[in-house]
């Protein structure tokens, strides 16, 4: 009984503990460190020894193309995925070492927005934002009916509260998704790729958001992207990554005046150039021309 | 033969795998159980969708069933003269036997193959892993109810259709071929024995209910998730649900009914 006592004291220790340490970090200061982090997929390597920073207060970008790992290292800063090596640490707290009811405490102060949205579909639009509020506050009814559409309007979507998430178009799953993510106002917003589908006028509309949003409440935002001129706009911090590594890193104007030929590549969008834009395969004669 | 033998030892150790997996989130679901407590309405909205919607189809097998015992057991019966005990037997038989397992086969293609499938297709739009970042834990969240209701349910579909059957069974033995009302009845009340009959079947019911929803919640959770790998998930829980039934049928009959 004792003991049982202690080990349940210890554990809300280490949550008083996670509250103090995200309360206490000042803006520019390091929120998330990435040390030397090793991933594997089967035999493929998509991490091998990157290092990465996310500040407080900062909009930190990730770019890179298409399947180098950008969602996989949103889910290893979630604890959703182990590394194979390498340490992640947030606020402090490395995010693998935590016991499962500490990392789901950090987790309540994370939101992601997934690159699929992730709604849920026996819920309609306002439950779906409710949902987190639901599940972790005891906030009464009408305080959450509030927050949901003050959410909702802030992505243009109060008007959608009553539809099913199988009747939105792919943009409007994404920002209802997005209002989910901020319902609980976490100290730290994953994006996965939140401008994808979404038509120039809300493409502003968002871009201006997270940035508002990120100046406004004392947030922390990641943003996956492929857009480098509408990411460059809004982000403090550019992170390109690619074969597992950092390719490049700095301001926008570092990156955008950057005469490293990979960084040209990626940020004016030629063909060609040190980026491979195909997935690793054998020579496409020798492909085509041998039979299996 | 090597080649054979590697795989042979490879499926027995898939195998061991994924009873191991299976318990693992046994044993997780029912840690989920105790919070539900404090939600009902969670459980409610479930019992409805396992258990309610499922009435219609059990009600209509549970009258053909019986009817069809009612017409077997006459011809049976009446061979050696002993139609009247028509009503003992057809109620014997489906509270007993066909009740219980009847329903849970028909609770497996009904109700479980659209639990596989819900929580597969869950998985497979990520709505687990939203979750999980949401900081709720999908297994307890999404399975630990719908378990308490597949628990629930079956018993009770069990207990409806044994009913349904035993009216079925009256109206083609009385109503159609001519027993005796009276006959049928007291025949019934005076063979059925509440410990050795209703309570071995309440048994049965419920350690099928939970055989059936543990492997369509497990299915569901283990499945690919692609589409491909969701419609096979679901066939998996449909044929094992029905084997698993089956074969602990003999089993608990076995150890029930031993004189
Ligand atoms: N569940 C999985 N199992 C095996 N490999 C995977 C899995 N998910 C992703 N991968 C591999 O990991 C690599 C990185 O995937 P990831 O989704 O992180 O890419 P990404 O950078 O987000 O790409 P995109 O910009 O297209 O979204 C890919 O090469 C993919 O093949
Ligand atoms: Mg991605």
């Amino acid at each position: 009984m004792i003991k049982q006592h202690k080990l349940w004291q210890s554990k809300s220790e280490v949550k008083a503990q996670i509250t103090d340490r995200l309360a206490a970090i000042l803006p520019g200061e390091i929120l998330v460190n990435i040390k030397d982090l090793c991933f594997k997929r089967g035999s493929r390597v998509i991490f091998d020894k990157a290092n990465l920073v996310i500040r407080r207060g900062q909009v930190t970008a990730i770019m890179g193309p298409s399947g180098t790992g950008k969602t996989t290292l949103l889910k290893l800063i979630g604890g959703q995925l182990q590394p194979d090596s390498g340490s992640i640490e947030v606020a402090g707290f490395n995010v693998h070492q935590l016991s499962h009811s500490n990392l789901y405490f950090l987790r309540t102060r994370m939101g992601m927005l997934f690159q699929s949205g992730a709604l849920l579909t026996d819920l309609n639009v306002f439950e779906n934002v409710a949902y987190p509020l639901r599940e972790h506050t005891k906030l009464p009814e009408s305080m959450i009916r509030k927050l949901v559409l003050i959410k909702l309007e802030a992505v243009g979507l109060r008007g959608a509260k009553d539809l099913q998430p199988s009747e939105l178009s792919g943009g409007m799953a994404r920002r209802v998704a997005m209002a989910r993510a901020m319902a609980l106002d976490p100290t730290l917003i994953l994006y996965d790729e939140p401008f994808t589908g979404q038509d120039p006028i809300s493409m502003g509309v968002l871009m201006q958001m997270i940035r508002k949003l990120n100046d406004a409440s004392r947030l922390t935002s990641l943003v996956v992207s492929h857009d480098v001129q509408e990411t460059a706009a809004i982000a403090d911090q550019i992170y390109l990554i690619y074969g597992g590594k950092v390719m490049g890193q700095g301001n926008p104007k570092q990156l955008l005046d950057s005469d490293s030929p990979w960084i040209r590549q990626f940020m004016d969008g030629l063909p060609d150039g040190p980026v491979k834009f195909h997935y690793p395969a054998p020579d496409l004669q020798q492909d085509l021309f041998t039979h299996a | 033969m090597p080649r054979q033998l590697a795989q042979l030892g490879q499926t027995g150790l898939n195998s061991l795998g994924k009873l191991g997996r299976s318990l693992l989130v046994l044993i997780a679901i029912t840690g989920g159980v105790p919070a539900l407590l404090f939600r009902p309405k969670l459980i409610i909205r479930q019992l409805y969708i396992v258990g309610v919607l499922s009435v219609v189809i059990i009600t209509v097998s549970g009258i053909f069933v019986g009817m069809v015992l009612g017409l077997q057991g006459f011809y049976v019966l009446s061979q050696f003269g002993a139609a009247e005990s028509l009503g003992m037997m057809v109620a014997a038989s489906l509270v007993r036997e066909l009740g219980p397992v009847v329903t849970a086969l028909l609770f497996a293609g009904r109700a479980g193959s659209a639990l596989t499938a819900e929580i597969g297709l869950m998985r497979a739009t990520e709505q687990f892993a939203g979750l999980e970042m949401m900081a709720v834990d999908p297994v307890r969240r999404v399975l630990s109810s719908r378990f308490v209701a597949g628990l629930m349910s079956m018993p009770i579909l069990a207990a409806i259709f044994s009913a349904v059957g035993v009216l079925g069974g009256y109206l083609v033995g009385v109503a159609l071929l001519g027993v005796d009302d009276g006959a049928f009845w007291s025949q019934m009340q005076a063979g059925i024995d509440l410990q050795r009959d209703l309570v071995n079947g309440l048994i049965k019911s419920l350690v099928f209910g939970f055989v059936c929803t543990w492997i369509a919640l497990f299915e569901g959770h283990d499945a690919i998730p692609t589409s491909e790998g969701v419609s096979r998930a679901t066939t998996r829980t449909v044929v094992h649900s029905a084997l698993a039934v089956l074969g602990l049928d003999f089993v608990l009959t076995a150890l029930m009914f031993r004189n």
